[in-house]
């Protein structure tokens, strides 16, 4: 893998220690995870310790050390979503995806991300797709929507 | 824009942008917020944008696409100016009537109004409406009214004024002892006096100084501070601005969190936009205070809205809390002085310094001064932000402006204080909403998230749900909270299940008493309280769970049977069709069964049924 981008994002925050978790976003943002080359790029160029960098890799529950799916689904499972049937909707993605949150689809296509709150309660149940916000879900809609990026993509595939 | 370098250039900016404004006959404002965005926002933004060039009317008709008025629920939300007509849930396809009904002929388009559900009436105007009637929105109200990513529109409306009061009309002193007569508190939840905060800051010895702006709302239910953020970010840094200028401090940062991409995108433009015009750098309107703000981001932690945690992150470290013996006014981002305050607490400073401490202090009740805004969500009719004085009660918020019950179920609880706070009980509802009144019936202020819980919601799940929320949040540093919530997770687990004995209750309450008293930080000193007021209020719910092995608002799963009712069974097939287990079976026409070896109890086959025939034991 070429870590070119790595010193770009790196030379965008100037180098600052204080920037690392923004530098960590970036880099997941372009690798779609945080690779262990680009991590030891980041401690060399901050002049980190490995470890550091590791400790908070791993602390901050947005980051993954593996490759993410090609669609992000993350599940709204706040209070608001909560006593709305947002555990609802969990099982229905469970079952659709056959995968458990934090975990990523065997053919790389989707992963599926639980968190505690996005702050869209007003129109709870709330799904995140792909950077899109669903709101007032059910596990039938929920499951229309994944079945909608099924069929994209064999249309795609198709064609190509 | 040009450089703004003093008071009276601030001025004439703000006349120049007011003529510029007065060309417009007409403004559309479009909510752009994140709830409006879940509903396709952008699409009716770009219908207008369409329309109004395709009719040549670009020249007399502004289009604006602001922050969140707070009525969610009703989005997308269009306002038209200066007809103050306000339109709710408005879809591209209506974007031509509203330009050759409204714009051109004045005409309300009536089907996009909104109905005052018990008059039946249509209410043309937002101040109208039951839902903003009986609110006190001195911080909302500018997030109609602006377009948060331009700065013209925040000067327009009088933006960066008081801070142009506070560097040439006050000492530092004079700002600190302003804002601690008008009696404002930290928003964030604790309610510490922020005048108070700000001196010791001040006093505190070492240079640098640092101000920081909480905006990790990690709160479950609470998302005032991303639509203040987003809707109106000059605001809040002009709090800081006028903080900075009081403490000393020359630098400030914003910390917000990773799943609120608009705030962090709005603010960081905001920044920009007052470096460009120089209301931050160095010599600030040419008063020779210089300062300026950096954005930090979080990374889905919800310990790191703690504030020795939040420093540790920027810095850019694990997102460890310490203990406070020495505090952050003392020693906080690298070791210096630093003051942090909640989004919504710096949003008060500019109105404070603006219109006078009496003037905010007469708002409110004995201790708690001023507005606190709520996010009214969960089993209630209008869901929305909300703001009100303090003091009011909580029966006026639920019922006068949520508009109460959502689905024929009663109301029996609101939950306020986010995973730290607790559930009060509907006999409590006239209780007047303050920093001391909460406290007193065990749950807290929090940041203001109030989830309105019906007979539908387990209360035993509700406390289940937060011990494992808390659970997983909590950092591992520290034993009674690591392993202690592991243990009351454990118990409710087993409630829950069925599996629950006589003992557990008071396992329960001792566990509760050892994490609130030995934990090292906020977290976990008010991780039990969930549990302890779900037990002092609904104490029989947890016992037939235990005894009777049942759920009375049939939630908990193991405990739970789905059946239909043959007498209300039409035969309609509904169920069947929804159920994903494909355990309903009968003919059309005729009574439907639910096979109990194979049903997933998801509920959807009761969601779906018209005759109300599905019943839960």
């Amino acid at each position: 893998m070429d870590f070119e981008q790595v010193g770009k994002i790196i030379d965008k925050y100037e180098e600052k220690k204080t920037a690392l978790i923004s530098i960590l976003h970036d880099i997941q943002d372009r690798y779609n995870h945080l690779p262990e080359g680009a991590l030891r790029k980041v401690a060399s160029r901050l002049k980190m310790d490995l470890n550091d960098i590791y400790g908070v890799a791993t602390f901050y529950k947005s980051f993954s050390l593996v490759p993410k799916g090609k669609h992000s689904i993350t599940l709204c499972l706040g209070t608001a979503c909560h006593v709305r049937g947002g555990p609802k909707i969990l099982r229905e993605m469970k079952k659709q995806l056959n995968i458990e949150p934090g975990q990523t689809t065997a053919d790389k296509q989707f992963s599926l991300n639980v968190v505690n709150c996005l702050g869209v309660c007003a129109i709870g149940p709330v799904m995140f797709v792909d950077g899109k916000f669903y709101g007032e879900m059910n596990p039938l809609k929920a499951k229309g929507v994944i079945e909608k990026l099924n069929k994209n993509k064999k249309r795609n595939g198709v064609k190509s | 824009m040009r450089k703004i370098k003093s008071i009276s250039d601030l001025e004439r900016c703000r006349q120049d942008i007011l003529s510029k404004q007065k060309q417009y006959e007409t403004v559309v404002s479009v909510c752009g917020g994140t709830g409006c965005q879940a509903y396709d926002c952008q699409k009716v933004k770009a219908a207008f944008q369409k329309e109004l060039r395709n009719k040549g009317m670009r020249e007399r008709v502004a289009l604006k696409v602001t922050g969140c008025p707070g009525f969610c629920e009703r989005g997308p939300l269009v306002t038209i100016y200066p007809h103050n007509i306000f339109y709710q849930r408005v879809k591209a396809k209506d974007v031509l009537q509203i330009i050759s009904e409204t714009i051109q002929n004045g005409r309300k388009v009536e089907h996009l109004l909104f109905e005052d559900p018990d008059a039946h009436r249509k209410i043309t105007s937002s101040q109208e409406i039951p839902f903003y009637r009986a609110q006190m929105r001195l911080l909302l109200s500018n997030n109609d009214l602006i377009d948060p990513t331009r700065i013209e529109d925040y000067i327009a409306i009088g933006g960066y004024r008081s801070l142009a009061k506070a560097l040439f009309q006050m000492r530092p002193e004079e700002v600190m002892e302003e804002i601690k007569i008008s009696g404002l508190r930290g928003r964030g939840g604790a309610g510490y006096p922020t005048g108070k905060k700000w001196e010791n800051c001040n006093h505190a010895k070492g240079e640098p100084k640092y101000v920081i702006c909480n905006c990790d709302e990690g709160d479950p239910g609470a998302f005032m501070d991303r639509s203040l953020l987003e809707g109106n970010p000059h605001a809040i840094l002009e709090g800081m601005l006028i903080g900075a200028y009081a403490i000393g401090a020359n630098q400030g940062f914003i910390y917000v969190r990773h799943e609120y991409p608009l705030a962090h995108k709005n603010a960081e433009i905001a920044i920009k936009q007052a470096r460009r015009v120089g209301l931050l750098g160095k010599n600030i309107l040419g008063s020779g205070f210089s300062f300026d703000v950096e954005m930090a981001k979080g990374g889905g932690a919800f310990v790191c809205g703690e504030s020795t945690a939040l420093i540790a992150s920027i810095e850019g470290k694990v997102g460890e809390p310490r203990s406070k013996q020495i505090h952050l006014v003392e020693q906080g981002l690298w070791g210096k002085p630093t003051n942090l305050n909640n989004v919504e607490t710096w949003a008060n400073v500019p109105l404070i310094i603006n219109k006078g401490s009496q003037w905010f202090s007469s708002i409110g009740t004995e201790k708690s001064k001023g507005t606190k805004i709520f996010s009214l969500v969960g089993k209630v009719k209008n869901t929305g932000l909300v703001e009100v004085p303090m003091g009011i009660t909580l029966k006026e918020i639920i019922f006068d402006i949520g508009g109460g019950q959502q689905d024929g179920k009663r109301i029996k609880a609101v939950q306020t204080g986010g995973p730290s706070g607790g559930c009060i009980p509907a006999s409590l509802f006239d209780l007047p909403v303050d920093f001391e009144s909460l406290t007193q019936v065990g749950s807290m202020m929090g940041s203001g998230g109030m989830i309105v819980m019906d007979e539908g919601t387990c209360m035993v799940d509700v406390a289940k749900y937060f011990v494992h929320f808390l659970q997983e949040e909590s950092c591992g540093k520290c034993l009674p909270c690591r392993e202690g919530l592991k243990r009351m997770g454990e118990i409710l687990d087993r409630i829950t299940e069925g599996k629950g004995n006589g003992e557990d209750l008071s396992l329960l309450e001792e566990l509760s008493e050892v994490i609130v008293d030995t934990s090292l930080c906020g977290l976990g000193r008010t991780a039990p309280n969930p549990v302890l007021s779900a037990l002092r209020y609904f104490r029989p719910e947890f016992e037939a769970h235990i005894h009777q092995k049942r759920c009375p608002a049939a939630v908990c799963t193991p405990l739970i049977q789905y059946s239909i009712s043959e007498v209300d069974c039409t035969g309609c097939g509904a169920c069947k069709k929804v159920c994903p287990t494909q355990a309903v079976e009968g003919e059309k026409k005729q009574s439907h069964r639910i096979l109990s070896e194979i049903c997933s109890k998801c509920g959807s086959c009761k969601d779906v049924c018209k005759a109300n025939a599905v019943m839960v034991q």
